[in-house]
């Protein structure tokens, strides 16, 4: 019987993770950013049904960029988590927090244990109502997780964007500024125009009562960017 | 695979939130049989259909036996933007069920980005109240009335429910509850099609005020207090509020009206 191969565990870890950087950078960006009045999602997706963006749980909302079916399901258990914990408890301890802490944990077990790691990196997002701070969580393909201010970038080329907004972001924009910013942000890395049809959008919006999630549609939109 | 359920998600993972716990032989004998009469319960709600949609509304009290348990319990509840149950029997089995449901709607509508239909919530709410059969033997009974607006038809609509979960659809109105037969006299009387909405409320606020006349476990207006029965309308625009001003209001004149009728008597 021959020998299976010899890999280092450092050898193993790095293949998965260029791999899964590999995979993730191939789809396109999407951009968390505070503004005046919540949060922002806004992320270039071509189809029309398949969400990149999805509200969570009253405050909370989702963001995923990489492999479509493995962030999708990976967004329905994040649902099926905040709604349980809402409907065992209350509506007001379901935090981001955790949620973020338990995708971390169930992506790095899945990250060390699996022989193909995830290709996908997430956003978890809580707005606050009145003077708390807004949280947004990073979690990457190996459950690292990163607490990040004002904006955040997934999927694509997330570093140049990055750079882009690290310059132009200011806090405390409007609805407006912030989105046309992030259209100027990704636009300066695929070098072409994006078409408002192919734009995903949404807002969790501190304003509203009970669920701050809103989608904002191709008409308010046109509004918006005009 | 998982499905959208909220509802069948508890089943599988976490039976013992589920608001239903079947009781062994031993804990159904017949003392306990009565312990459990005794948890509060709710008593009269309905619903009835109007120019624009559907009224749904239900009396404040609770009672436990012959004592009254709660002044302030609150038997309407919104499900989403576009229905709300109102819930008579064990209060505290209705009301669990109606929460589970707010959760069932709003979960489904979260993983496939798009709500049920009326009649997809009014079937859930069926498999429900038969999961609930066999506390229903012990005495914890539960039934709701499940009104809401149908977008697709462009109408308000109303469904009935018996304990083995058989699900009725109700053209006109339905009252249900220890006073629900004294309200839908009331209804029966004076009901008429595409009534406009003040009329309805006003419809809905005198069923429940004669079922408190005939009924003990059916509060009336409460004027001392200032309690008023809970009233909600669902139409295109959504689910609605009656505000307490309003519904006093109706009440002071309704109040009125039977005095000087009942002087005239005299």
């Amino acid at each position: 019987m021959p020998l299976p191969y010899y890999v280092s565990p450092e050898q193993m870890m790095q293949d998965k993770a260029e791999y899964a950087q590999k995979g993730i950078s191939k789809g396109r960006s999407t951009i968390v950013m505070e503004y005046e009045d919540g949060i922002l999602f806004f992320a270039d997706n071509p189809s029309a049904s398949l969400n990149k963006i999805s509200e969570v749980y009253d405050r909370i909302a989702f963001a995923g960029a990489g492999k479509y079916s493995e962030f999708e399901s990976l967004r329905k258990a994040g649902i099926r988590h905040a709604d349980l914990k809402g409907y065992a408890y209350s509506r007001d301890d379901v935090s981001a927090k955790s949620l973020a802490n338990a995708y971390s944990q169930s992506m790095g077990t899945m990250f060390s244990q699996e022989i193909k790691p995830l290709e996908v990196e997430i956003l978890v997002a809580e707005v606050h109502d009145g003077s708390g701070a807004n949280e947004i969580y990073r979690i990457l393909y190996d459950g690292n997780i990163c607490d990040e201010k004002g904006y955040a970038v997934i999927g694509g080329k997330s570093e140049a964007v990055k750079v882009f907004l690290k310059d132009k972001y200011r806090a405390g924009m409007n609805l407006k500024e912030s989105l046309k910013l992030s259209v100027e942000a990704l636009e300066s890395t695929v070098k072409t125009k994006l078409e408002k049809e192919n734009m995903e959008v949404a807002v969790l919006d501190r304003g509203r009562n009970g669920r701050k999630f809103r989608r904002i549609k191709i008409d308010e939109l046109i509004t918006l960017l005009s | 695979m998982w499905n959208s359920s909220f509802y069948d998600y508890l089943v599988s993972e976490h039976p013992g939130l589920l608001p239903q716990k079947e009781l062994n032989n031993s804990e159904v004998s017949s003392v306990n049989r009565e312990m459990l009469k005794n948890v509060p319960h709710g008593t009269t709600v309905l619903a009835l259909k109007y120019k624009d949609g559907v009224i749904i509304a239900g009396d404040r009290r609770a009672t436990e036996g012959y004592q009254i348990s709660a002044r302030r319990v609150e038997k309407v509840y919104r499900c989403d933007d576009y229905s709300a149950i109102a819930i008579s029997g064990a209060a505290g089995a209705c009301i669990e069920m109606a929460k589970l449901l707010q959760v069932e709607l709003e979960h489904y509508e979260k993983l496939e980005g798009v709500t049920l239909t009326t009649e997809g919530k009014a079937n859930k709410l069926s498999q429900m109240i038969k999961a609930n059969l066999p506390l229903a033997m012990q005495g914890l009974i539960v039934i709701p009335i499940f009104a809401g607006y149908d977008l697709n038809k462009q109408e308000g609509r109303i469904y009935k429910y018996d304990v083995t979960g058989g699900r009725y659809e109700e053209t006109d109105y339905y009252a249900t509850g220890s006073g629900g037969k004294d309200a839908r006299s009331t209804l029966k009387k004076f009901f008429s099609p595409g009534m406009t909405e003040d009329k309805g409320i006003q419809l809905a606020l005198e069923s429940l005020y004669d079922a408190a006349e005939e009924d003990v476990g059916t509060a009336g207006p409460d004027l001392v207090r200032g309690i008023y029965p809970t009233v909600k309308v669902i139409k295109k625009t959504g689910i609605e509020d009656v505000d307490s001003v309003t519904i006093e209001t109706v009440y002071k004149r309704l109040i009125g009206d039977k005095q000087k009728s009942a002087k005239k008597e005299r």
